[in-house]
């Protein structure tokens, strides 16, 4: 797995495992993005917890960056969001912003988030650990993980 | 028994590393208790009144020798010298010290147990019928369909927050011993044209909103099981209520919507999921089933039993049960003692249960919703000399389904949700109902307390069921009839104004006496209930 770049600079995210340039516009909020019919300025939405994700579906050719709103680390309708995203074949940037701890980004990776926002800063060490800790998944997500039944039968 | 392979361990072992790291920045102050709540609580470890509790996974409640000596090792080396057996055939510590919990999870590990996903707003332990392999009237072992959807939902990257927590129970019987239509998903492996698939209810539950599922998925194939499951979890993750915490299980989703309209979205995610190539082959499903062979049974055991002790007679009448394979039986061993705590077992009882099963069961045991333990496979040769060990070791009350083999949840005495006592309310009831003459007599008659609305100790599920709330700083018990967790699935109704402690077991009793003046012959409790309805029985309580 790539080491993610580390940045601290407010506004950007503060994890990313990419290696395209961040989009530095910002993002609007899904109604606005849907009413204009995906034909904005922008190419960066902002969903929040209770948005539906798939109404980005039919636009997802005109969108970079999709940031998914973490209210509370409890909220946890986001890592459905993103799996909606990337099962439908969005490439771009996925970005998990707010309230997001360093036990849960292993799941939201392998959700298909691919950057980090989170409001409080996190620790890197405990971030490489968590991230290199299981060598094996027994479902398939939206990483490219092979899941252990697939091991298991070819 | 199912076997961990390299990759099961390593993702048990990972678990344990996990832990620990977590429990180590929690220690230093890295984290706050709010923030560490949630990842202990996935890792079955409750702070409780005393204590922390420790809730430990017996997949299905189908456990070794091996596994079970280890419960009572950990019960003697982590713990007091005792474990409580769990409504969700789990096994709970209720003194656990958090700097031992990551051990006692290494512990586990050397035998393939864990605590994973035994706590939290996740895919809990799957739960199973007891006699599962065992029970003559089975279409299959429903045990592969539960190791099936552990493995699914273990560390599940998208259900891991869900708004509320998840229960799931595989049934194979048209008679239900697991409560299977009271969880979030029950299953029931049924034969369609001679292929096995799984009929799906979703949206049980008991808790302060207690409701009975309905069926959404008439028939499954295994190939397509994890995906419809997928999108059931995915509906209710997306949609589940989280601006209340009393509305957020899938039962209010559920209810909310309507059962069709529920079924409508699921076959579009579905339909959506399906195409995402996330089942295992039936292959998968072959490997595990493999594992779950019947036992080498002796196809020369003989069948009958010498009946001349008496007490071995009770015994045998009340607690054993029959077998799909001539000459051997189901033992059911009651740990409700007259007086003792429902559900709870010493270090030394568990490591005997352990001996009886590795010597006289094809070394395997399992954990009943009800809170007692089964041996699953015996000789009837043997069962003698099993009951007279049990009996030794006080573990021989002939009292399965009886007015005193009751469930109760841990209560005031433990919990730091309970708002009255559930263990001395069974203890009392246990010793004015302790004749075993008067006991047989009353038949059949599941009595069931919580100590909260929380529901744990299934109240709403009882033939009699006993709620404990909490009235103006006393503890006062409120009386339900009528419920029932198996196939004839039916909520309870609570009588009118509670009771204070003993008050509650002299109503028991006049509800008790009328079913013996109402009753015709060869109804339970429940069936005489039934017919006459509530109100007989409401003026008995009263008067």
């Amino acid at each position: 797995m790539a080491d993610p770049d580390q940045t601290s600079i407010g506004g950007e995210p503060q994890l990313r495992f990419r290696d395209d340039t961040p989009v530095e516009e910002p993002a609007v909020t899904l109604d606005s993005f849907v009413a204009a019919g995906g034909q904005t300025n922008s190419n960066a939405v902002r969903l929040e917890a209770g948005d539906d994700a798939r109404a980005l579906l039919p636009h997802l050719d005109h969108i970079a960056l999709v940031e998914v709103g973490f209210p509370t680390f409890r909220d946890g309708r986001g890592y459905s969001a993103a799996r909606i995203l990337r099962e439908a074949g969005y490439k771009g940037e996925l970005r998990a912003a707010g309230d997001v701890l360093v036990d849960q980004i292993p799941f939201m990776r392998r959700c298909g988030f691919d950057s980090f926002a989170p409001e409080a800063e996190i620790d890197a060490a405990a971030l490489r650990r968590a991230l290199d800790r299981y060598e094996h998944h027994y479902q398939p997500a939206a990483d490219p993980a092979v899941p252990v039944w697939k091991l298991r039968h070819g | 028994m199912y076997q961990y392979d390299q990759h099961d361990q390593s993702i048990v072992d990972a678990r344990v590393d996990e832990f620990r790291d977590q429990v180590q920045r929690r220690l230093a102050g890295q984290m706050t208790e709010d923030q560490f709540k949630p990842l202990r609580l996935m890792n079955g470890l409750y702070l409780q009144l005393h204590a922390y509790m420790l809730r430990v996974a017996i997949p299905y409640g189908t456990l070794s020798s091996r596994q079970m000596r280890m419960l009572g090792h950990i019960a003697r080396r982590y713990d007091r010298g005792y474990g409580h057996f769990t409504t969700r055939q789990n096994i709970q510590y209720n003194w656990i010290k958090l700097e031992d919990a990551p051990d006692i999870l290494a512990e586990l590990a050397t035998v393939e147990m864990h605590a994973i996903q035994t706590s939290g707003n996740c895919i809990r332990n799957i739960s199973s019928d007891q006699y599962a392999g065992a029970a003559a009237d089975e279409v299959a072992d429903p045990r592969p369909w539960a190791e099936l959807i552990r493995q699914w939902s273990t560390f599940h990257p998208e259900f891991s927050y869900l708004p509320r927590k998840f229960k799931i129970a595989v049934i194979a019987s048209d008679e239900d011993r697991a409560a299977m239509r009271l969880h979030d998903i029950g299953i029931q492996l049924v034969r369609q044209d001679g292929q096995l698939g799984a009929k799906v209810f979703v949206g049980g539950g008991m808790g302060r909103t207690p409701m009975i599922a309905p069926e959404i998925g008439a028939f499954v194939p295994a190939d397509d099981l994890m995906s419809y499951l997928e999108a059931c979890l995915r509906v209710y993750n997306r949609y589940g209520r989280r601006d209340n915490i009393y509305k957020a299980r899938i039962k209010i989703l559920v209810h909310e919507l309507g059962a069709d309209e529920y079924r409508r979205q699921v076959a579009d995610e579905f339909a959506h999921v399906k195409s995402l190539g996330i089942d295992p082959p039936l292959a998968e499903l072959e490997r595990i089933t493999a594992f779950f062979a019947p036992p080498p049974y002796a196809a020369d055991a003989p069948e009958g039993v010498d009946r001349s002790d008496p007490d071995f007679a009770v015994w045998l009448d009340q607690n054993v049960k029959p077998h799909q394979q001539a000459g051997h039986a189901i033992v059911n061993i009651s740990l409700k003692p007259i007086g003792g705590i429902p559900g709870d077992a010493t270090a030394d009882q568990i490591d005997l249960m352990a001996d009886l099963a590795e010597r006289y069961s094809h070394d395997e045991l399992r954990v009943t919703h009800a809170q007692n333990i089964v041996l699953p496979h015996v000789r009837e040769a043997d069962l003698y000399t099993v009951y007279q060990a049990l009996a030794d070791a006080g573990l021989a009350e002939p009292n399965l389904d009886l007015i005193t083999d009751i469930i109760a949840c841990p209560g005031l005495d433990y919990c730091s949700l309970a708002n009255a006592r559930s263990i001395p309310i069974a203890q009392k009831i246990a010793t004015r109902f302790a004749d075993r003459g008067r006991q047989r007599e009353l038949g059949e008659l599941k009595l069931k307390i919580s100590g909260c609305i929380n529901a744990c100790g299934h109240h709403h599920a009882g033939h009699i069921g006993i709620l404990g709330v909490d009235k103006k700083g006393t503890e006062n018990y409120q009386l339900l009839l009528g419920g029932s967790g198996a196939e004839d699935v039916s909520l309870g109704k609570i009588t009118g104004p509670g009771f204070d402690e003993d008050g509650v077991v002299d109503a028991i009793e006049r509800v008790t006496d009328k079913y013996l003046q109402t009753r015709e012959p060869g109804e339970r409790f429940l069936d005489t209930y039934r017919r006459v309805g509530f109100q007989p029985f409401k003026e008995a309580i009263y008067g």
